[in-house]
């Protein structure tokens, strides 16, 4: 009796590693590290759990550039995995290898895959940075973020100041913080993203010609314009009157901000998360960016940053299956509306963000919304889409040099920003003559 | 007699040195043509398509004003390196020879950073000097230097030079004791007894003697600056702020991989070798000449 029940036990454990060995693989490289990591593990062991046929391998392969470089080297090797997340400003390098064949546009896989796929079930303001010239989507959007000014309430409440709408407002703040015992009142990170592509978007400005690069390869760069140099000459001013404090290139001066240095910082809303473990001494919160009442009288809209998950060509087609159907099972109103609640990404569906205010989460977490108000605020204009620029890691290198000159002192804001339109120029002429 | 090993078979010598000109074809050579080859052309990432542009990756370079000064950063930063490296080194190991107790621990202490690796090594600096949290920059703050090598470039330059001597002080330290203790004392004590003070001999004669380790050091280390930094900037700096430590190989790296811009990041490797290799020529042709073996 115990006989038998040991073998078919044995049988039944031999015909499920049987089952296991039999199912599709699918590499999935990612740039998700620490808490955020962890939670992609979560979702390919989730998706795994609930699937007989396919296997998601999930791998952290270093931040978005390393993770890009290292997909991109393995394709040229011939041994690319299925699925790259590739961060929003390295979209026109994927999309000009789509047109050589390197990619599988995300619409057509769902197709191919006989998957209903709604389009319109996403953010147009999201969506919009990934659509061809002719709407259809190249790429699922998995996180997105969108820069807003994060504050420390407890530091306004004591300097008795209001939270800032405009940049004067701004200027008038940091300058009462500061008297009232704040180091650093005013800082940001990522600077092209949040102080000149978003400044540019939030005011309705292009960034470049040809849509800001959507319309075409032979786009030149305009940011040398008098609204953009006039908004780095306001912060390079306060920094001399010590009411900026420039803290690094991405999210270095995160620790400004959490030490209580700095009270306002312009950064991304995927902070959230983090801040909501970190930040224990005082209360704080994010608000939309302020507007330059100079250059508008109302704001347009955000654009978004963080990344997206691009398919490469190159496998068979039950995995391309299995792919479809971990696209289809991520872009599910749980998963997003627990990505969204937990990291302060923006929600990318709208089912995701229906169902966070069902769950009551914004009662709860007051703010959380602010993100994707910003970026819902008005329909996307050819300056608030987003930007399509060749070469555009390397050339937001060159702004973070142009503007770091401007933060030594060694420029005056005009100075720089005509030689990063120059420099940048430069290289989007390169990447037009390799890619035509 | 000369003792010489003679092979029977003409075949056999050329055997055993085949494993290591494989290795040095497939590892040096082959690179070495690839790079130069691709210098030569305009490719896009994938490797989809490549057209011949014959000088135009060069020319580029040589009128991009950031990349020579990466060269003038480079200069100023492999001898920085060197110099505080090797000095520090020289110190330590000159007080280190003279410790009679507890001699072993002393030295195994000063060795340890060598078993850092340079990103880290980068990191545990960084850390200690970032303005926000950093307790060197603390103390800096608190004796009234404005420290932000965010924004101060001399400053970041300054933080990457000490990280990387830091880490290479325990390698020079190594070889320099060893040369210490290989110097005869019978020539020191000649020395003291002829009323030389302890100044003196060490300009007499320790250091004339020690030429041949501080010659080899003097490679080693500039070869160590240029070369074996690249993961404690991209660790720390960026190259930043503005292009302040950006050196050379950095960019090779910062072209290729962040840009994907292969020729050119070609190009910068070729610049690069044959910087080194003039570098090589020069220091066996002239420097050596200088040296007591």
């Amino acid at each position: 009796m115990k006989t038998t029940s040991i073998l078919t036990l044995a049988a039944t454990a031999l015909t499920a590693t049987g089952a296991a060995a039999e199912k599709a693989e699918v590499d999935f490289w990612h740039a998700m590290g620490g808490q955020l990591g962890e939670m992609v593990d979560k979702f390919a062991a989730d998706y795994n759990a609930g699937s007989e046929t396919c296997q998601v391998n999930a791998v952290y392969k270093g931040n978005y550039t390393e993770n890009m470089t290292a997909a991109i080297a393995a394709f040229r090797a011939g041994e690319q995995p299925h699925v790259v997340q590739v961060f929003e400003v390295g979209t026109a390098t994927m999309m000009a290898a789509g047109d050589k064949g390197a990619i599988y546009p995300v619409y057509q896989l769902m197709e191919d895959a006989g998957i209903n796929f709604d389009q319109s079930a996403y953010l147009p303001a999201v969506i919009s940075y990934y659509t061809d010239t002719e709407d259809r989507l190249l790429s699922l959007p998995f996180n997105s973020s969108t820069p807003v000014l994060w504050y420390n309430k407890t530091a306004l409440d004591e300097a008795g100041v209001e939270v800032p709408t405009t940049w004067d407002e701004v200027e008038e703040a940091a300058r009462k913080l500061k008297e009232n015992g704040v180091a650093k009142p005013f800082s940001f990170g990522w600077q092209s993203w949040t102080q000149i592509e978003n400044y540019s978007a939030w005011h309705n400005i292009e960034l470049g010609s040809q849509q800001n690069g959507f319309a075409g390869l032979d786009t030149e760069f305009t940011f040398n314009n008098d609204a953009v140099v006039g908004h780095i000459q306001r912060i390079a001013d306060m920094g001399k009157e010590g009411l900026f404090a420039y803290g690094g290139r991405r999210g270095d001066s995160r620790a400004q901000f959490v030490n209580g240095e700095t009270a306002l910082w312009i950064n991304s809303s995927a902070y959230y998360g983090g801040f909501k473990n970190d930040i224990k001494d005082f209360e704080f919160s994010q608000t939309m960016l302020p507007l330059d009442t100079e250059v508008a009288d109302a704001p347009q809209n955000g654009i978004i940053g963080g990344a997206t998950l691009w398919v490469l060509q190159g496998h068979e087609q039950p995995e391309y299956a299995c792919v479809a159907d971990f696209f289809q099972f991520l872009s599910q109103p749980d998963t997003q509306a627990f990505w969204h609640q937990e990291t302060g990404y923006v929600p990318i569906t709208t089912a995701a963000y229906e169902l966070s205010k069902e769950q009551g989460f914004y009662e709860t977490d007051p703010g959380t919304d602010t993100a994707i108000q910003q970026l819902s605020l008005n329909a996307p204009t050819p300056a608030s889409k987003g930007v399509r620029f060749g070469n555009f890691v390397q050339i937001r290198d060159i702004i973070n040099e142009e503007l770091e000159a401007v933060w030594s002192g060694q420029k005056d804001a005009r100075e720089a920003m005509d030689a990063a339109v120059e420099r940048g120029n430069a290289l989007l002429r390169k990447f037009q003559a390799a890619n035509s | 007699m000369q003792k010489r090993v003679v092979f029977r078979s003409r075949l056999l010598p050329y055997l055993l040195v085949a494993p290591q000109i494989a290795v040095t074809v497939v590892f040096f050579f082959w690179p070495s043509y690839q790079a130069l080859e691709s210098s030569f052309f305009l490719e896009d990432a994938f490797g989809f398509s490549r057209q011949w542009v014959g000088l135009l990756n060069y020319t580029e370079l040589f009128d991009d004003p950031g990349y020579l000064r990466s060269f003038r950063t480079t200069l100023i930063f492999g001898l920085s390196v060197a110099f505080l490296a090797m000095s520090l080194a020289l110190a330590l190991a000159v007080a280190a020879n003279r410790v009679v107790r507890a001699a072993t621990s002393y030295r195994t202490l000063l060795i340890w950073p060598y078993a850092v690796a340079p990103a880290l090594a980068g990191v545990i600096w960084y850390f200690l000097m970032n303005p926000s949290l950093g307790i060197v920059a603390y103390w800096l703050q608190n004796a009234g230097v404005d420290w932000n090598h965010y924004v101060n470039g001399d400053q970041a330059l300054l933080l990457v030079i000490v990280a990387a001597a830091w880490k290479q002080i325990s390698y020079n330290f190594l070889f320099f004791l060893a040369g210490l203790q290989s110097i005869p004392r019978s020539l020191i004590e000649a020395a003291a007894i002829d009323r030389a003070t302890p100044f003196q001999r060490f300009w007499t004669i320790t250091f004339p003697l020690l030429t041949p380790t501080t010659f080899f050091l003097l490679v080693v280390n500039l070869v160590y600056a240029f070369f074996d930094t690249f993961a404690l900037i991209h660790a720390t700096t960026e190259g930043g702020p503005v292009d302040a430590t950006s050196i050379l190989v950095f960019r090779v790296y910062s072209t290729g991989f962040v840009g994907q811009d292969y020729g050119s990041s070609a190009a910068q490797s070729v610049i690069l070798m044959a910087l080194v290799i003039a570098m090589t020529i020069v220091q066996f042709r002239y420097v050596e000449r200088k040296v007591v073996y």
